[in-house]
């Protein structure tokens, strides 16, 4: 593998982002145009059928498609195509867009993602309804197959956890977007009804409607668009076993993150990520899922997130701030949507246009989705040029 | 020797035509044709009753010793029907009775049940009736390819007209043809898949281990009388066997009888023995739930079989009947009864493929490295050999809680679910949950055994799978 083929060639130019939420009064259509009409502004696009290539789109709810996006946008007389990677959904979408522009083919492209869980009628995710084994499910329920054991080899607990929660609840208070915007106390969190033990309600995030959209470029058009653009340094996904089914799943970490996180550091040159990168997006579906990650991604030794959370390491005003928006626990989890999401935060940090939230002097940022039982992981590392 | 004394029939007067149950005029692709339909005041009781006085005719009710009774739609859950059938047909009260059901195979496993009670010395004439009268969902395919009547038969030690030479069977798991108890009509899976991985496997494979055993091939057989899930799907089983579907396969009466269920395989066998030349072979085959082939051996005494009230003297007494209306009041229907049933729930294919992981709890051992693994897998999760496995059955063994949670957002009728990742004896993990356990006995490294369960009733039907349980 070329580790460098993606490194500092393809320029993020704008970006734009619906309010997260439960869109009642809102179709995909109104929250892609949204989402992609703020990207055009952000990118000074004014004549988007002519300076758009090519469309990546990322969703994972049944929708109409490819077409929703071009219907929406009138993006027609070029390609438009849809990736479904789980959770890694968005940031596959805007693997494939980076991959268009690394590669010489295209020079501006647009990455969609979006989703309406909201109009199924239901609360969290559909049921698999194939196969016998495949009820009752619950995502909480296979999220929360390492605390166990992680919980009695580290003497973490639900305290940790709820932490956590506090935090990202903090950080979405902050963060104009953002679905929910309340202050919690530990107490709350370890209050709360039972989802999945050890998840309570407040361990979970928000399932929401949201899209999000992502105006890339090559490198070299990129001052054509604006001085402050950010630069792609790794993109990558990975998969890993079915850790329901894996022979030898130890139960401590997610296998997926752990080697997506390489071949991501490798290609951003990246040695130390505890001390090189500046802040983090990562996917805190369930409260362990993040505290996982803190330890996976290599920001913190296995073991010792317990310890880091004590001591604030990933709060805003900490040393490597994680999930400065809210993540998905407070800003929502539309789960097409979630990576680009992630990237637009990413993008508005080492912009400094952070507002409340503002990390100082950022100017190297991760993000991260975890999909599956778990088995896909997506990683994104942008940086200033 | 000990096989078929006597044998009686019944058919309902009344055969609706086909193009009746499709709205009237013929529809492209509705064949022309009719199928027996019971009257307002017959069912699968009154029937069998009917084809029992027609088999007993010219006997000494006293020398019966028992009652076998065959059916899917009897009408009660609980309450027997070999006894109501006793009573109307006056037989002794020390009459041993005993109910077959729940498979259009039901029929044949009574005839079975009764040649080896006989042989066994328990009895020396038993009646064996089989009778079907099943609900379908107004102007569906089912009830389009349907039929109602019975077949009766004397199994006895002396006189008798026809003897049980060879049997081979095949059971099987397979969700194809179904009615639960809050079901109103039979259900059933695509047609392709049913007669593909139901009928025509299960069926072919019975015969050919029937032939194996017996030492006999196709030509040996004057006629083989086949069960049928329609017109067409038997000339596939005759291809298969070596058999001449237009010379040595018994007419199956689709378009005027129809599938009579539990009481169709033995109405042809009635029908072909009554046709049947002294000293020739018949070949016997029945569907359901797996599938079961014997060889009927003909004797001098089958000519006094001709002269009863069998299938050719019913097929001969009919009345047309076009009022499709009044026939779905019959039935305490209208048009509008759909099965208004929102999914089909678990699809069958699916439990089909996964039924040696799901039901028989196989997991795989790498014959290259032995690493166990569950589910079954094509690619070894450890030195990814393909496909090189043995299946190794994990029900019987012991394992350990490596993981575990309480999920109160299941769904369970009790809730915390208890879900765990438990590791059994020999290493495969398997995904699970717990039964008849307080979440406070749960931790990690808990030994446990496995039980078959109800794991969700999801689509309205049991679907069954293995949950762990605290080692006792």
């Amino acid at each position: 593998m070329n580790a460098d083929a993606i490194r500092d060639k393809v320029a993020i130019v704008g970006m734009g982002c619906c309010k997260f939420g439960e869109n009642w009064d809102k179709s995909p259509e109104d929250m892609i145009v949204e989402a992609a009409f703020e990207a055009y502004e952000d990118a000074g696009i004014d004549r988007p059928q002519e300076q758009i290539e090519a469309v990546f789109c990322g969703a994972v709810y049944p929708s109409k498609g490819t077409a929703e996006v071009a219907d929406a946008l009138k993006l027609f007389g070029k390609p438009v195509s849809m990736t479904q990677n789980y959770c890694a959904t968005g940031t596959d979408a805007l693997r494939f867009g980076v991959f268009s522009i690394a590669c010489g083919l295209y020079d501006t492209v647009l990455v969609v993602g979006f989703d309406k869980p909201k109009d199924r009628g239901v609360s969290g995710p559909s049921a698999v309804t194939t196969g016998v084994r495949g009820l009752p499910m619950t995502p909480a329920g296979w999220f929360s197959l390492c605390a166990a054991r992680y919980f009695e080899t580290y003497g973490a607990g639900r305290e940790d956890l709820a932490k956590i929660a506090v935090k990202n609840h903090h950080n979405g208070t902050l963060a104009p977007k953002s679905m929910l915007k309340k202050e919690i106390t530990v107490d709350d969190v370890l209050k709360a009804p039972i989802i999945s033990w050890p998840f309570g309600l407040y361990d979970c995030c928000a399932q929401s409607d949201g899209a999000a959209v992502a105006v890339l470029t090559k490198r070299e058009l990129a001052k054509k668009f604006r001085d402050d653009y950010v630069l792609f340094k790794a993109v990558t996904i990975a998969l890993g076993p079915n850790p329901q089914a894996d022979p030898s799943f130890d139960f401590l970490r997610w296998k997926p993150t752990v080697y997506a996180a390489q071949d991501a550091y490798k290609q951003a040159g990246i040695t130390n990520p505890s001390k090189e990168l500046d802040l983090a997006q990562v996917h805190d579906c369930f409260t362990l899922t993040e505290l996982l990650t803190y330890e996976d991604l290599g920001l913190a030794e296995k073991g010792s997130a317990k310890d880091h959370i004590a001591n604030g390491t990933f709060e805003l005003t900490g040393e490597l701030p994680v999930n400065t928006d809210g993540g998905l626990k407070t800003f929502g989890h539309p789960t097409g949507a979630t990576g680009v999401r992630m990237l637009y935060e990413n993008y508005k940090q080492l912009q400094n246009k952070a507002g409340a939230r503002q990390v100082k002097n950022a100017s190297l940022a991760l993000s991260h989705n975890l999909g599956g039982a778990p088995q896909a992981c997506g990683i994104t590392i942008v940086g200033l040029p | 020797m000990v096989g078929i004394r006597s044998q009686g029939a019944y058919v309902p007067m009344n055969r609706l035509s086909l193009s009746a149950i499709s709205g009237g005029g013929r529809k492209a692709g509705s064949a022309g044709g009719e199928r027996a339909i019971a009257y307002f005041d017959e069912d699968a009781v009154t029937m069998a009753v009917a084809a029992s006085t027609n088999c007993l005719e010219g006997f000494d009710r006293r020398i019966v010793d028992g009652v076998l009774f065959a059916s899917t739609s009897y009408p009660y859950k609980e309450k027997q029907a070999a006894s109501v059938v006793a009573k109307a047909l006056d037989l002794r009260r020390d009459v041993v009775t005993a109910d077959f059901a729940d498979s259009v195979r039901c029929g044949t496993n009574a005839l079975r049940s009764a040649i080896d009670a006989v042989k066994a010395g328990s009895a020396r004439n038993v009646l064996i009736v089989a009778t079907d009268c099943r609900p379908t969902a107004p102007r569906s395919a089912l009830e389009k390819s349907f039929g109602d009547g019975a077949a009766a038969f004397l199994v006895s030690d002396t006189d008798v007209a026809a003897t049980i030479e060879h049997h081979h069977v095949i059971a099987d798991e397979i969700i194809d043809v179904w009615r639960t108890e809050s079901d109103r009509f039979v259900r059933s899976w695509e047609d392709r898949f049913v007669v593909e991985h139901g009928y025509t496997h299960n069926t072919i494979e019975a015969i050919k281990g029937l032939l194996a055993k017996s030492g006999l091939a196709a030509k040996d057989f004057a006629k083989a009388v086949l069960y049928s899930p329609d017109g067409r799907s038997f000339a596939a089983v005759a291809r298969a066997i070596g058999l001449d579907a237009k010379t040595q396969v018994q007419d199956p009466m689709f378009g005027r009888l129809g599938n009579t269920g539990a009481a169709f395989a033995p109405m042809l066998l009635a029908a072909a023995l009554e046709e049947a030349k002294p000293g020739s072979k018949l070949l016997l085959a029945n569907y359901g739930d797996g599938a079961e082939a014997s060889v009927v051996q003909v004797t001098d005494a089958a000519t006094a079989l001709r002269n009863k009230r069998g299938i050719a003297w019913h097929m001969q007494r009919r009345t047309e009947f076009a009022d499709y209306d009044k026939f779905l009041n019959f039935r305490n229907l209208q048009v509008s009864d759909v099965d208004r049933r929102g999914g089909q729930g678990v699809s069958a294919t699916v439990h089909f493929r996964d039924r040696n992981e799901d039901i028989s709890f196989h997991g795989h051992k790498c014959r290259r490295c032995g690493t166990e693994q569950f589910p079954l897998q094509r690619v070894c999760f450890k030195c990814f050999a393909r496909d090189d496995f043995d299946e190794v059955r994990l029900s019987d063994r012991i394992g350990k809680v490596m993981s575990f949670t309480f999920d109160f957002f299941a769904g369970s009728p009790d809730p915390p679910l208890v879900v765990t990742t438990a590791e059994v004896e020999g290493g495969a993990r398997v995904y699970v949950q717990m039964t008849d356990v307080s979440p406070k006995e749960v931790k990690l490294d808990l030994p446990v055994e496995f039980t078959f369960r109800k794991i969700h009733e999801y689509g309205g039907t049991p679907n069954y799978f293995w949950k762990c349980t605290p080692a006792r």
